[in-house]
């Protein structure tokens, strides 16, 4: 079996996170919510200036989807290469914290138990020194 | 066993692989990033046989319709030919001009037969071609139902290569190279009891017109209401066409725009992406179409998207203009 396949088997036979949020259709519902949080928060919203808001949107579900406990295949290294241009622009602790506040003001705003929040966050937490490339 | 076609070369499919794997395990250079489905940076379409629903999850409708998929899940049951959206894949098809209009003083309406049907949703794009290599993307004005040939507003540019010679050269009765369609910007039946916000600028309102008649006739019940702005009274045109819809159908209203110093009665002063959020602050639950102008397009889609509106109920088509000359 490979590691991948053993991962998958782990998360049918066990309540994942992401099962427990909702699944897809609970990323689907977080991230227009979440990224208009980003877009109208003034102390983050400067690193967004000039982007395609269709892909940027995107990469906001890849995020939530992530932070959900959900699949994805990103990488401590895909993070670095992802933000290393915003690194360069000013990007620090006290950016990733306004994210991590939008992130759990999006979950409350769902009526997401704050045990689940904590535990996202917990997952996004664990990217922070990837993001901001130390 | 299932095969995946791209270009000339077609490759066998292996078990619970992906399309995203099979392609770039041969050296296909589809870009990627998230593989699971999220990202959309290895977006693709099938350009023969239908790919799976789960590998469409997440895109604009009018891209699902078109056979656009995730490559990186897509799983598909049954042989797909592919195609990048970067790949350039239809020929060119001879078309007759069967008519040319002035609509405003630098607006023209080109009316055009293709030699061989082309199939196209209103609000779509086409290339026209002056030369081999010299070509312009102008969008669809018509309604196949509607109108017999393909119908183009082609703004005369400052300089303007194609649109110069549009204006000064073409004739009726000259063939000319067409390509396409092309583009996302069009309507989807379904939800006929939404809200349909559309706003343009100068031709921007070609692919809307064809758009709203598209929506009217298919039956669309909500509120469909036009915001086409111009810098003055000289930019606008379509006027008595749109306010025969307006008394045509009770659910279209069309608010003309004047960003200029002069507003005469009957129009309203500003532009018309913030005259449109002024009348229509909360987008919640619309579908929004925005034409026009680059800076107009950008400004309105991020203000319509915190108005409410879902970044997947905004289409939007911005005309290049610097690329456009």
């Amino acid at each position: 079996m490979t590691e991948k396949k053993l991962a998958d088997w782990w998360d049918q036979t066990h309540d994942s996170l992401y099962a427990k949020l909702g699944g897809e259709a609970a990323v689907d519902a977080a991230v227009d919510i979440f990224y208009r949080k980003v877009l109208s928060d003034n102390r983050i919203n400067r690193f967004f200036e000039g982007v395609d808001m269709d892909k940027q949107a995107a990469k906001q579900k890849s995020f939530l989807t992530m932070a959900f406990g959900g699949p994805h295949n990103y990488t401590g290294m895909d993070m670095r290469r992802g933000h290393a241009h915003l690194v360069k622009q000013g990007l620090n602790d006290s950016h990733f914290d306004a994210v991590m506040e939008n992130l759990a003001a999006t979950m409350k705003e769902l009526n997401v138990p704050d045990d689940l929040i904590a535990q996202a966050a917990a997952i996004a937490e664990s990217t922070r020194n990837d993001v901001l490339g130390r | 066993m299932t095969h995946i076609k791209y270009k000339t070369d077609s490759f066998p499919l292996g078990e619970n692989q992906s399309v995203l794997d099979c392609l770039t395990g041969h050296g296909v250079p589809v870009p990627f990033s998230c593989r699971s489905g999220a990202c959309q940076t290895c977006l693709m379409q099938a350009t023969r046989g239908t790919p799976p629903e789960e590998a469409q999850r997440g895109l604009k409708d009018s891209l699902k319709l078109q056979n656009y998929f995730l490559a990186c899940v897509c799983h598909p049951r049954e042989d797909l030919e592919v195609a990048l959206p970067s790949d350039d894949s239809q020929a060119s098809v001879p078309a007759t001009v069967r008519g040319l209009k002035l609509l405003n003083d630098e607006i023209m309406q080109v009316v055009l037969q293709p030699h061989a049907p082309i199939e196209y949703r209103p609000g779509q794009f086409i290339n026209l071609f002056r030369t081999q290599a010299l070509g312009r993307s102008y969008s669809i004005a018509s309604v196949p139902e509607e109108d017999e040939d393909i119908h183009l507003h082609v703004r005369r540019l400052p300089q303007g290569r194609v649109s110069g010679w549009v204006h000064d050269e073409l004739r009726t009765g000259k063939t000319v190279q067409v390509r396409g369609p092309a583009g996302d910007c069009f309507y989807v039946p379904g939800r006929a009891e939404q809200g349909l916000l559309l706003i343009g600028t100068g031709s921007g309102l070609a692919p809307l017109y064809g758009i709203i008649r598209d929506a009217l006739r298919q039956g669309h019940s909500g509120p469909i209401r036009l915001f086409h702005g111009s810098r003055d009274r000289r930019g606008l045109y379509l006027m008595g066409e749109l306010n025969d819809l307006v008394r045509e159908y009770t659910n279209f209203d069309y608010v003309r725009c004047l960003s200029g110093p002069d507003v005469p009665h009957g129009y309203a002063g500003g532009r018309a992406h913030d005259v449109a959020l002024q009348e229509q602050p909360d987008l919640k639950s619309w579908r929004i179409f925005l034409c026009g102008h680059p800076d107009m397009v950008n400004a309105a889609k991020r203000k319509a998207f915190l108005a409410g509106a879902s970044m997947k109920d905004i289409y939007a088509d911005a005309f290049n203009v610097s690329q456009s000359t």
